[in-house]
């Protein structure tokens, strides 16, 4: 019985996996792996359609990295400041207010980010539109702010006490103590957080959808209006057919693969953090 | 023989709980102190005063007066950091960073702003050699810490401890998590260590102290019952409680 239930969750997974494979190889087969990959034109509804997903995946990378650069070192001196510094009683506050922002729905984001964020980035940067590229990646990196700060206070915590005693018993500053030794302990969790924020952004669609433009331009610039890959499924699944439906299943294998090579890359740093 | 450490009437609180009580004690220079007492009495908690690591405990107060080398340790606008490098500590459980061998020697002096590389080498060899290890870690001096025996992991924390160049240094419990060899190579360290270094050591065992301290102080429920030349206090003490204990009818 027990086993039925847990065999449902991995049935899924390969069901999924096959299922995308089945739907997504023909179109690229159909495309030319080069064509679609590297391709830098995605014209699906014109008379000579074309199907380069090259902006899409660039778009994704940037707009990843970008919340990457914003987030990680915003998300990680809270989390030092978190689980060294703060008060347990503003830590418990400042905890939960975390917890809050990671049960915000994504379509909430998306909804400020094109209230308030869109229209901030037009009239500051003095551009003609304001959902772009920049929006996305601001947007991402707020969202991916919990769970960097959760899992690196998590790491930070599980530091044992006898590393920082040592540490100021040798007259170093508890400033220095943290950076210099809870850090590098805990440097596999706090990777591991990091990697997690990645798989975050990259699967993320709802949001980025509503403040990055959705216009399948190469990212060329951070305030261009641009597509990711996953709302580059979204955005056409509602009525597209033929060979334009089938790339769209390949775009979804492009990025499942992408997710599990991130899977990969956390599952690693986990192991190695147990150790 | 000099004291470099002198207290008087030094009273400390855990919140309501009153843990020492009008401690009175004159620790000579270049000498090894024993702090000998059952668990709970106030030893460790004693020693802790002594380079203030009892600050990073909250509710925390003393009363009284320590001081060091004729300096109050708890004034105003003393450099808590330049205290702790003048008066080291060895914990009771070898707590190594999780770095090389060399890291985690050259850790004290590199935050005291030391960082030349030729400097450091040879901080590093001195500390291991005063440390009695430099033999046994030469040719691995860049592997993890972590992946030596608990023995060996005490004795470079001695090293790491000693790397600062420290005058007094503090050690509490520091073989009770070892094994008899290992002991008696921290022992006999620690003997040699008393020509540079003043020592003052927190131990569970009596014939440790026995062994090796020239001084004994012997707490009791946050009293020091009584302080001495540690023949004197083993051969003849003048309390009755230090008898009882030292000939084992209690703790």
């Amino acid at each position: 019985m027990f086993l039925m239930m847990g065999l449902i969750a991995v049935g899924c997974v390969l069901l999924i996996t096959v299922y995308l494979l089945i739907s997504g190889v023909p179109a690229i087969c159909e495309i030319g792996p080069i064509n679609f990959l590297f391709g830098t034109k995605w014209a699906s509804t014109a008379a000579e359609p074309k199907y380069g997903i090259l902006p899409f995946v660039l778009t994704s990378i940037y707009g990843t990295a970008g919340a990457i650069l914003l987030g990680v070192p915003i998300g990680f001196m809270s989390a030092v400041y978190l689980s060294k510094l703060a008060s347990p009683r503003l830590k418990s506050v400042m905890q939960s207010a975390v917890s809050l922002l990671a049960g915000i729905p994504s379509v909430v984001y998306g909804l400020v980010g094109m209230l308030v964020l869109v229209p901030g980035i037009r009239k500051l940067f003095n551009v003609p539109d304001g959902a772009s590229l920049f929006a996305a990646i601001i947007v991402l990196a707020i969202m991916i702010l919990p769970s960097i700060i959760k899992m690196s206070v998590t790491a930070l915590d599980a530091v044992p006490k006898e590393y920082e005693d040592a540490s100021l018993a040798l007259g170093a500053r508890p400033i220095e103590t943290y950076f210099r030794v809870s850090v590098p302990a805990a440097k596999s969790g706090i990777a591991a957080a990091v990697v997690l924020g990645v798989g975050r952004a990259i699967g993320e669609a709802m949001a980025v959808m509503m403040v990055a433009g959705n216009v399948p331009n190469m990212p060329d610039s951070l305030f261009q209006s641009v597509r990711f890959l996953t709302t580059a499924v979204s955005s056409e699944m509602a009525y597209s057919s033929g060979l334009q439906r089938q790339a769209l299943f390949s775009i979804a294998l492009v990025l499942f693969v992408f997710i599990m090579l991130i899977n990969a890359v956390l599952n690693f740093l986990l192991k190695r953090e147990k150790e | 023989m000099r004291n470099i450490i002198t207290v008087k009437d030094m009273c400390l609180w855990y919140g309501e709980h009153q843990a020492l009580k009008n401690v009175n004690i004159e620790i000579p220079e270049k000498s090894i102190t024993a702090f000998i007492g059952p668990s709970g009495c106030g030893k460790s908690t004693f020693l802790k005063s002594l380079n203030r690591m009892n600050d990073l405990i909250p509710g925390v107060k003393i009363t009284g007066e320590l001081r060091y080398e004729g300096a109050d340790i708890y004034a105003k606008g003393v450099d808590v950091n330049n205290l702790r490098k003048e008066i080291g500590m060895v914990f009771q459980k070898p707590n190594p960073f999780p770095m090389s061998v060399y890291d985690n020697v050259a850790y004290g002096p590199r935050t005291h702003g030391i960082s030349n590389k030729l400097q450091l080498d040879e901080i590093v060899e001195k500390a291991l050699r005063d440390a009695a290890i430099w033999d046994e870690l030469k040719d691995r001096l860049k592997k993890n810490a972590l992946g030596l025996s608990g023995g060996q992991q005490q004795r470079l924390c001695i090293a790491r401890a000693l790397a600062v160049q420290p005058r007094i240094l503090l050690m509490d419990e520091p073989t009770s998590a070892l094994d008899p060899i290992s002991t008696s190579r921290i022992e006999e360290l620690v003997m040699e260590l008393k020509e540079e270094y003043t020592i003052v050591m927190v131990t569970h065992n009596m014939q440790q102290a026995v062994r090796v301290s020239d001084y004994t102080a012997f707490f009791l429920l946050g009293e020091l019952v009584e302080f001495g030349k540690t023949d004197d206090i083993f051969s003849q003490p003048k309390d009755k409680r230090t008898e009882d204990y030292i000939t084992g009818r209690f703790g």
